[in-house]
Order: C-alpha cells, then sequence, then structure tokens
C-alpha cells in the first residue's frame, strides 16, 4: 500500500492539486482498494460467456489480493436496467468497471458522462470516450478453425447454427465458419436458427433438435448454453462447445471449443488504474494475444485434421491466415471481397451481409 | 414433409409444452380457491435445482423428482406462511417468491453447474414403443409426460365433479360465504398452494432432468410467467390450458423449424412474436365465444382472507 501514498505526497505538492486528483482517479485516496465492478447480461453460473468474464475477475482478486475489491452484478437486462445498475456501480465509489455485453454499450457511454473519474471498459462494443475503453475479442477466429473441422467431419454436408441475434459479432461468425468449411466442402449448407436469446437452454436445445431434424450433423451455437452441445450429443451428431470447455456435457460430441479467456486482459487493465498509467483504448484481441483459445480437439476429430486446425491456428496466430480473404461473395453472389484482398477490422465490426452458403 | 418427420417436430413440442402445463395447472387450482401466487418461476427454479442435485447424488431420477415436487411445496408453504396465515399481499410475496427463488436456487446449484446427469428413462413397452410413427408419439416419452396430461384430467375431474372442487371453487368465489357456512378456507387454500407448488416443481424437475438434463441458474428463463399467463388466457379452465400450453409450445417449435427450413422470407424477429401472438389470439377468440364476456376470474382472486372471529 505504499505508492498510493507516495503518489499522495507527491501530489500534495503539485499546483494543481484538485485538478490533477481528480484524474488520477479515486485509488490516489490511499489506503482504499481499488474497487473494481463488474455487470454480466447472464448469471455466473451459465457455463458459458459470464462464466469467462467471471474467471477474468477472480483473476484480478487472485493476483492483486487486497489492493483491489471486486463486485458483480449479475442477470442484468441489456437496456434501461442496465444504465441503472452501472450508475450504482460508479457512484458506491467504483473506479474501474467492466460492464460485460454488447447491449450494455449505450447506458455505459451515457454513465461514463456522469462520472469522468471512473474508469469504464465495454466488452464487444464499439464506442469509446475519454473514460471509456472498448475491448473486444475475435472468437471469428475460433470460428475459422471450427469451420476447417466441421468441413471434414459432416457426411450431411448441412451445418446447424444457432444464433443469439444478428449483430455483426455473431454474422461475423457465422461468415467466417462457413468460410472455412468451404475450403473443404463447398457445398456445404449452414441453416441459422435465431431464438432471440442469449440463454434460454431449453429453447437453443429446441433449435438445436430442429436443425438436426432438418439433416444438420454439426452443430453450432452462438448463445451461451450448453444445451444445444447437449442434444447434439444426445442424438449422436457433433458439435463445438462456446465460451467454456463443454466437454462434460458432450464428452463423444464436442470437436473443439471456443474459450475466452479474459483474464490477461482484465489483469493488466486493473494494473493501469493502479499505475494510474490507464487510458481510453479500443482493442480487439484474438489467439495471438491468448484471449481465444481453443479446447482439446475431441475423438471424433481425425489426426490429420487436427494437425490442419493447429496449422490453422498457427496461421492466425502468426499473422499469414486472415480468416476473410477474398474472393469472398455474398448470398446473392456477388462479390464483396476482391481476390486476395482481406477485410479490415473496420468493415468486419460493421458486417451485416452473409457470405454464399448461408441459410439465415 | 414426411411422416418421421412430423413426428420428431412433434416430440419436441411436447417436450416444450410440458414444464408449462405443470406449473399453470398448478397455478390453477391455486387461482381457483382465491389466491394468486406470482412466485412459479421461483418455484419452479427450487423443483428444478432440487430435483437435478438429488437425482446426481442418488443416481436416482425417480427420487429427483420427487424432491423437485417437494422442494416446490416447501416454497409454495413459505407463500403460504406469509399471504394465509400473516395475510400479508400476494402481489408482493409471490413476487418476492420468485425473487428469492433465483438466489436460492442459484446458491444451492453453485456445485452442479456443468456436472453431467442421466436423462429421465423414456418409457419402453416391448411391441408398443417399436411401433413405427405412433411408437414414438405415444409410447416413447418419460413418466413426466404422461404425468402431466394424466394431472390435467385428474384435474378437471376435481374441480368439476368432485366435492373438494366444489370446495375449492367456493371458496375462491367468496370465501366469506364459504366460510360462514362452516368450511375452513385458510385450511383449504394452504392445500391449493401447496399442490400448486408441488406441480411448479415438476415442470422445474422436468426441465432439469428431461428438457435439458443439466443444472444452469435461471434455465427456466422465464417459463414460470408465461405459466401465468397462459392461466388467465385459458379463463381457468384446465382443458383450455392443455391446449394453450401445446399450442404455445408448438408455436415457438414450429417457428424454429420454419428458420431452419429457411424462414419463407419471414424475419426472424416476427417468427419469435408467434408463439405469443397465437396463443393471446386462440384463446382469446375461444372465451369469446358461447361465454362471451365471462373471463371467470375467481370472486375472491388476490384478497387475502381475514377470518372475522
Amino acid at each position: 500500500m505504499n505508492k498510493p501514498f507516495t503518489r499522495r505526497s507527491f501530489l500534495a505538492g503539485s499546483a494543481a492539486t484538485a485538478g490533477t486528483l481528480s484524474l488520477v482517479g479515486p485509488q490516489a485516496f490511499a489506503a482504499e482498494p481499488l474497487k473494481v465492478g463488474f455487470v454480466y447480461v447472464g448469471p455466473i453460473g451459465d457455463f458459458g460467456w459470464t462464466h469467462g468474464h467471471d474467471l477474468g475477475r477472480k483473476a484480478i482478486e487472485k493476483k492483486f489480493g487486497d489492493k483491489v475489491k471486486t463486485s458483480y452484478v449479475e442477470n442484468v437486462a441489456e437496456g434501461p436496467d442496465a444504465e441503472r445498475v452501472i450508475r450504482q456501480l460508479a457512484s458506491s465509489g467504483h473506479g474501474l468497471i467492466f460492464t460485460t455485453s454488447f447491449g450494455f454499450m449505450n447506458s455505459t457511454i451515457k454513465v461514463a458522462q456522469q462520472f469522468p473519474k471512473v474508469k469504464f471498459e465495454h466488452a464487444t462494443g464499439y464506442k469509446t470516450a475519454a473514460n471509456v475503453s472498448a475491448y473486444n475479442a475475435k472468437f471469428h477466429e475460433g470460428r475459422t478453425v471450427c469451420g476447417n473441422i466441421a468441413g471434414h467431419v459432416t457426411k450431411s454436408g448441412i451445418v446447424g447454427y444457432i444464433g443469439s441475434f444478428p449483430i455483426p459479432e455473431v454474422v461475423m461468425g457465422i461468415n467466417a465458419f462457413t468460410l472455412a468449411a468451404q475450403k473443404i466442402r463447398p457445398d456445404i449448407k449452414v441453416k441459422v436458427v435465431w431464438v432471440n436469446s442469449w440463454y434460454d437452454p431449453g429453447k437453443e436445445g429446441d433449435g438445436a433438435k430442429a436443425l438436426i431434424d432438418q439433416g444438420a450433423d454439426i452443430i453450432c451455437q452462438h448463445t451461451d448454453s450448453p444445451a444445444p452441445l447437449q442434444v447434439a450429443e444426445s442424438r449422436g451428431v457433433h458439435g463445438f462447445g462456446q465460451a467454456s470447455d463443454m466437454k462434460s456435457f458432450a464428452p463423444k460430441g464436442q470437436l473443439t471449443a471456443i474459450i475466452d479467456d479474459w483474464t490477461n486482459y482484465y489483469v493488466q487493465r486493473t494494473q493501469d488504474v493502479l499505475d494510474g498509467s490507464w487510458a481510453s483504448q479500443s482493442i480487439w484481441w484474438g489467439m495471438k494475444e491468448g484471449l481465444v483459445v481453443m479446447a482439446p480437439y475431441g475423438e471424433a476429430v481425425p489426426e490429420n485434421v487436427a494437425k490442419e486446425a493447429d496449422a490453422i491456428q498457427k496461421g492466425i496466430v502468426d499473422g499469414s491466415l486472415h480468416p476473410f480473404t477474398g474472393p469472398i461473395k455474398n448470398q446473392a453472389g456477388e462479390v464483396k471481397i476482391a481476390d486476395g484482398k482481406t477485410m479490415s477490422d473496420e468493415d468486419l465490426l460493421k458486417m451485416d451481409w452473409y457470405v454464399q452458403g448461408v441459410e439465415a | 414433409m414426411s411422416a418421421e418427420a412430423s413426428v420428431l417436430v412433434l416430440l419436441t413440442i411436447i417436450s416444450a409444452a410440458t414444464p408449462l402445463l405443470f406449473a399453470a395447472l398448478g397455478e390453477l387450482v391455486v387461482e381457483k380457491s382465491g389466491v394468486l401466487n406470482l412466485g412459479v418461476e421461483g418455484m419452479m427454479l427450487a423443483g428444478a435445482v432440487t430435483g437435478f442435485a438429488v437425482a446426481v447424488t442418488t443416481g436416482s431420477g425417480t427420487l429427483g423428482v420427487i424432491a423437485g415436487a417437494l422442494a416446490g411445496s416447501a416454497m409454495a408453504l413459505i407463500f403460504g406462511l406469509l399471504t394465509l396465515t400473516l395475510a400479508a399481499n400476494q402481489v408482493a410475496t409471490g413476487l418476492a417468491l420468485t425473487i428469492f427463488g433465483i438466489g436460492l436456487s442459484a446458491l444451492l446449484g453453485a456445485g452442479f453447474v456443468g456436472v453431467p446427469v442421466t436423462p429421465l428413462p423414456k418409457l419402453d413397452l416391448p411391441g408398443l414403443s417399436d411401433l413405427p410413427l405412433v411408437g414414438p408419439l405415444f409410447f416413447g416419452h418419460d413418466a413426466l409426460v404422461y404425468l402431466s396430461i394424466l394431472a390435467t384430467l385428474g384435474v378437471a375431474w376435481f374441480l368439476r365433479r368432485s366435492r373438494g372442487g366444489m370446495i375449492l371453487r367456493a371458496v375462491g368465489e367468496s370465501d366469506i360465504a364459504a366460510h360462514s357456512i362452516g368450511y375452513d378456507v385458510i385450511a383449504v387454500r394452504y392445500r391449493a398452494v401447496l399442490f400448486g407448488g408441488a406441480m411448479s416443481g415438476l415442470g422445474g424437475a422436468y426441465l432439469s432432468l428431461s428438457y435439458t438434463p443439466m443444472w444452469a441458474e435461471e434455465m427456466t428463463a422465464g417459463r414460470g410467467w408465461i405459466a401465468l399467463a397462459l392461466v388467465v388466457f385459458a379463463s381457468w379452465r384446465p382443458w383450455r390450458l392443455l391446449l394453450g400450453a401445446y399450442l404455445f409450445g408448438g408455436v415457438t417449435i414450429l417457428q424454429l423449424y420454419a428458420q431452419g427450413a429457411g424462414g419463407f422470407g419471414i424475419p426472424a424477429q416476427v417468427m419469435s412474436m408467434l408463439p405469443y401472438l397465437a396463443t393471446i389470439l386462440v384463446l382469446t377468440v375461444i372465451a369469446a365465444g358461447p361465454w362471451k364476456g365471462r373471463l371467470d376470474a375467481p370472486a375472491c382472486l388476490g384478497k387475502p382472507f381475514r377470518p372475522s372471529t
């Protein structure tokens, strides 16, 4: 607890004490631990998205001990309710607040304007401010690996995809998956069913049943519960885990899982606030930074396919493989990305069209 | 769609409708006795987590189901103590019960997240269950599905034909009159509330042991509220409730199949609205038939009863 004291005595000599203090933030007021708040869209026991963020929160506690105090609010609905929760955290002395769902973006920006001393970190959005950073993960890099494996494993050539909401993050994942699968099976069809929820195990499972009944033998999901994978297992087809390794629900069926590992980022940003070096930024990390990790391959993945998937991961990490490399055609068959060109991050983050082969 | 495919769709619909039917039937009896328990969601969650925990720990699905029903009743008992014995406001207490159930089930279930469970066994009648089409459709479910249909039959008979059912309805229509001719209003309501809790618990246990055999926090995802709405739209009649639950489940599932089949050019968001629209529409049309103008809400619904001694 030496650091803040030092900084305080230093600041006391400064001419613009008050102004500087407000810039450095509440942690400068000595003995008080930095309060770090988390706003979750689902329950921490969802075994998926929110579970992953909560592991990041626990990593902060483990790393910084009594220098920080973390708290979280789970099951916060996207919309007006979120604003109330975020404001509550900001006004109760939190110095750093992570809001971990796309739909919290506008609420975060709004509250941040009223609390200029509090640092905000918003996940998967695109708006930033002086005290709001945006951070996101290149989940689609994982989808590229999944698509490749699916192309090899599928027999029917039909993939069922459970979608939550047609936002760029989800659309991008569907496209990355389809493009990678088409490289192996040019005739592959990706059928998308939207359940209009991030988390409704029953409905997600029903979506999987509907897709399997319509011929899909691979189930992919961009929702947060293990239900679709569990249905895949019980119907004897294959699927991919989402956000966590879900092998316990599908010991035979899980081919691999895309795991979000937020710990490095969360620990680093907390360190930045403690050091007083936090600055607003917008980052989009992927496999290279260890934010997107693939779970061990399941037994249904043959050795040569596993090797190929490893090579793809390596290519993404060293930058030699871009998941969106042209030629890419949209559903109408028009060339959107020319041969050899790659899509810019900016265009990807706004993606609102499907590639050829997607049925959505 | 081929016959085999239609059967598969129907199987999915039946499993989607069953938890709604359980919870709504229980609530129907509760409301017929004049009590409004908005804690269905919380009681379902208690049933889901307890059923799951007991099934995993003992290895017996049957014990899990029984424990789920008991857990639902235990939650209902809290509600009864507050609203019947202490005459607290039923709406506020019911809402509190839901919030309490969400938190309590998350706490109890914390150690069971990510744990697999053996789903409830499907009925297997040699010969019958192997018949094409008819076999899986009529003889291939787990016991809870049959129980939910039998319960509809039982509740319909009880309310309309039995002496106990008449007393229960009398208590719901005019508690003071029932009291003055010597019926114990509070005791009748306690029984109804406990029955409602057990049925919600069964609905929850069906979710965590059969529908999606796992425990995840808030896995009911609002089904308790849909059950509550179904009771109103079914105008407190068990057979309409059965229709409503299957209709809601049916349209929910069919829209998923329709999306998978290409969506027929209808936006997915509109598809998601369909179950709600269809259920409201059909049940409103029925209720506007020969019984026009009568919604049939029990007259004492939601009013606390304080016997004047």
